[in-house]
């Protein structure tokens, strides 16, 4: 291997230009590992060690007061399970009602960035990102006046009889909004709806339009078009789209707290209450890691059924 | 709908013009395609021949003027409902999809029976039955482009709108397909509408060439007719090459004789633009494999009769078939002169003195109101 060959050395190397080849090519060997160790660095410190630790917490047993001891005690999963599963039930329902609601909103949205909006386009996109300027909090907090009592969307609802439906569906109360699952759903929708648009853009741009022209020119109507073309090479947006908004979703307890009442609880209330109101460490640490199961288990039942290993 | 589809008939254009905004891509032009001919459209990038092709197919809606097949007005029909099928020139295969089902979508989409057999029949035609499961992505650029051209002509389409379907392809490759194109088309009886910038490949290929320029169509004609009878400098200067000489005519009759670079040049009149007054101007055109080089030395170096110029050898390269000479002259700065390697030629070097002479019968004229250079080197694909 000459010099010349050989890409600009880092600065330890050049301090040894003598060195034989072989040391030259295992230093060299080592240069992507020493690349990834910042990473790995941060994963270990800041994801892999908490786990351990939250693990642990799961398992011990104790008191704030006499100290927490490991004792393997699995019963608390059990018990935790039995005592929350309504939040459970309702966590993966509202996140998937709002996943679905984002979906239904998302892509129509993100077709059109995509295909239609011509000089918009860069526009739009940065009006889908325009809320992260502001705090998550606030924004949900703003939420709150809009599903107001009296409000003009309670009003306009109820003038519509759209209350009524959905009341008579359980899911507001007494022509109010505000506190029912409606607008824990709705807050959902709306905090994770730039996830879901972002993913399916991108994989709805990558979609070259001569295909829409290719599939028309083949007798494809344009409704066929779209189930035989598009819908399936945005696949891995759709996917992407949905677990991104499902799985943060399915532990956030901010809407339900800010929207909701005591009867819309999702499971990341209850983990929230009990880490820090509770104080009750092992049921809270046993929670998240149910919590992390079912998703886990809900994600790649997903992911199988929708075929798009191959796509991801 | 089965095989009778294709007894349809022409493709008919009438006062068809395209213009975005203030551009006009394509200017009112009438155009029409007999069935079953391989028809070929010749002009450089942006002449409006895929928007032409484009609105065939439905793809570009037509600013004015209709589009009839077979008698037939289809100038309303949106593409999924017109009994035409591309050719992309990018493909435009659908990637999520393998080799066979590309080629089934449109049998698909019209829900027709025996999609299979027709498949394996399609890939026969087209030589790829190993790879009826590959996907795309896993093809060569020849073998995509017979997928397309696969895809397409499956529905068994009145007419196959080729869009610059060997633009992708090397070279050799190109050469190759051009025959394989041909000889489907011979085999299927389709009418083939073409689309191409390579005049050789529009030459070799098509029965009918129309070449246009600017959004119009120059000339139409055979291939050899266009080649022979140029009626505008663009189209001397695209098809092939051509020396183009000012000159002034001196005497019209059946022989029109014109003075140009001091010396008398003679052409047959019915060669001549309309009116050929003396004192009027033409552009005389002679092919380079018409003329003959003799060196200025030999004593009797033409025939009478013949059309004779002298003038300097400044560039000779030998290509194999032929030596190409550049000759400067009175008559014209460089004229090309293609001379067939038959015997070793003396006295041709880079310098030497030459006579070129032609038979008059050779000779075109063309208006002299046209820009001399329109059309030269608008060919990227000189090979």
């Amino acid at each position: 291997m000459s010099a010349t060959d050989t890409p600009p050395a880092p600065p330890a190397e050049e301090a040894a230009p003598a060195r034989p080849v072989r040391g030259r090519s295992l230093r060299k060997r080592l240069v992507p590992y020493w690349l990834l160790l910042p990473g790995i660095l941060w994963l270990l410190v800041f994801f892999a060690l908490p786990m351990v630790y939250q693990a642990s917490t799961s398992v011990q047993t104790g008191s704030l007061e006499q100290g927490f001891r490991v004792t393997w005690h699995f019963r608390t999963y059990a018990d935790a399970f039995a005592d929350y599963y309504p939040q459970f039930v309702r966590s993966l329902l509202y996140a998937g009602t709002a996943t679905l609601l984002c979906l239904l909103l998302g892509y129509p949205l993100a077709y059109l960035i995509a295909f239609r909006a011509g000089r918009w386009r860069n526009l739009l996109l940065v009006l889908v990102i325009a809320p992260f300027f502001t705090s998550f909090l606030i924004r949900t907090l703003a939420w709150k006046t809009i599903l107001a009592d009296g409000g003009a969307v309670v009003d306009a609802l109820e003038g519509l009889h759209v209350l009524d439906v959905t009341s008579r569906l359980g899911w507001t109360e007494d022509n109010r909004i505000l506190a029912t699952p409606m607008a824990v759903v709705c807050g959902l929708t709306y905090n994770f709806l730039p996830f879901m648009i972002l993913p399916l853009y991108t994989s709805l741009d990558r979609i070259d339009p001569r295909l829409h022209e290719a599939a028309g020119d083949l007798y494809a109507t344009p409704a066929a078009t779209f189930r035989t073309v598009t819908l399936p090479l945005s696949m891995p947006g759709v996917v992407a789209g949905t677990l991104l908004t499902f799985i943060p979703a399915s532990g956030d307890y901010v809407n339900a707290e800010l929207l909701g009442s005591t009867d819309t609880k999702m499971v990341g209330s209850v983990i929230q209450s009990q880490f820090l109101r509770v104080l009750d460490y092992p049921t809270a640490a046993a929670l998240s890691f149910i919590l992390m199961a079912v998703v886990l288990l809900v994600v790649t039942v997903y992911i199988r059924r929708s075929g798009t290993e191959d796509l991801l | 709908m089965t095989q009778q589809q294709t007894t349809g008939g022409d493709v008919r254009l009438t006062g068809i013009s395209k213009a975005y905004g203030s551009f006009t891509a394509v200017h009112p032009l009438d155009l029409t395609v007999p069935q079953g001919s391989f028809f070929a459209l010749l002009g450089a990038s942006g002449c409006g021949k895929t928007t032409t092709l484009r609105m065939i197919a439905g793809l570009e809606e037509a600013s004015t003027g209709t589009v009839s097949l077979g008698g037939t007005d289809i100038t309303a029909l949106p593409p999924h409902k017109r009994p035409v099928n591309t050719v992309f020139q990018s493909y435009a295969l659908f990637p999520h999809l393998d080799v066979t089902e590309n080629i089934a979508f449109g049998l698909r989409r019209r829900r027709v029976t025996s999609v299979r057999e027709r498949v394996a029949e399609m890939l026969e035609l087209v030589q790829l039955g190993d790879f009826a499961r590959r996907r795309p992505h896993q093809l060569s650029g020849g073998q995509q482009q017979r997928v397309a051209v696969a895809r397409a002509l499956i529905n068994h389409p009145q007419v196959l709108l080729l869009d610059e379907p060997l633009g992708a392809l090397d070279l050799k490759l190109r050469r190759r397909m051009q025959l394989e194109l041909k000889r489907i088309q011979t085999e299927v009886g389709i009418t083939f509408v073409h689309v191409t910038h390579d005049q050789e490949e529009a030459m070799t290929m098509a029965d009918t060439v129309a070449v246009m320029n600017a959004g119009r169509v120059e000339q139409l004609g055979s291939p050899a007719d266009l080649y022979e009878n140029p009626r505008t400098t663009f189209v001397a200067n695209f098809l092939g090459t051509s020396n183009l000489i000012e000159a002034e005519i001196v005497s019209a009759g059946t022989d029109v004789v014109v003075s140009a670079g001091g010396g008398t040049l003679r052409l047959p009149g019915s060669r001549c633009p309309a009116p050929t007054p003396p004192g009027g101007r033409l552009l005389v055109g002679i092919r380079p494999e018409k003329i003959s080089l003799a060196p200025a030395t030999d004593a009797e170096p033409a025939a009478d009769g013949r059309n004779r110029v002298t003038g300097r050898i400044t560039e000779s390269s030998f290509i194999g078939v032929s030596t190409q000479y550049v000759v400067e002259s009175p008559a014209g700065k460089a004229l090309q002169v293609y001379e067939q390697n038959v015997e070793h030629r003396r006295g041709l070097a880079p310098g030497s003195e030459v006579v070129l002479h032609w038979d008059p019968a050779h000779t075109f004229a063309l208006d002299a109101t046209q820009d001399m250079d329109a059309g030269v080197q608008s060919v990227e694909d000189a090979a």
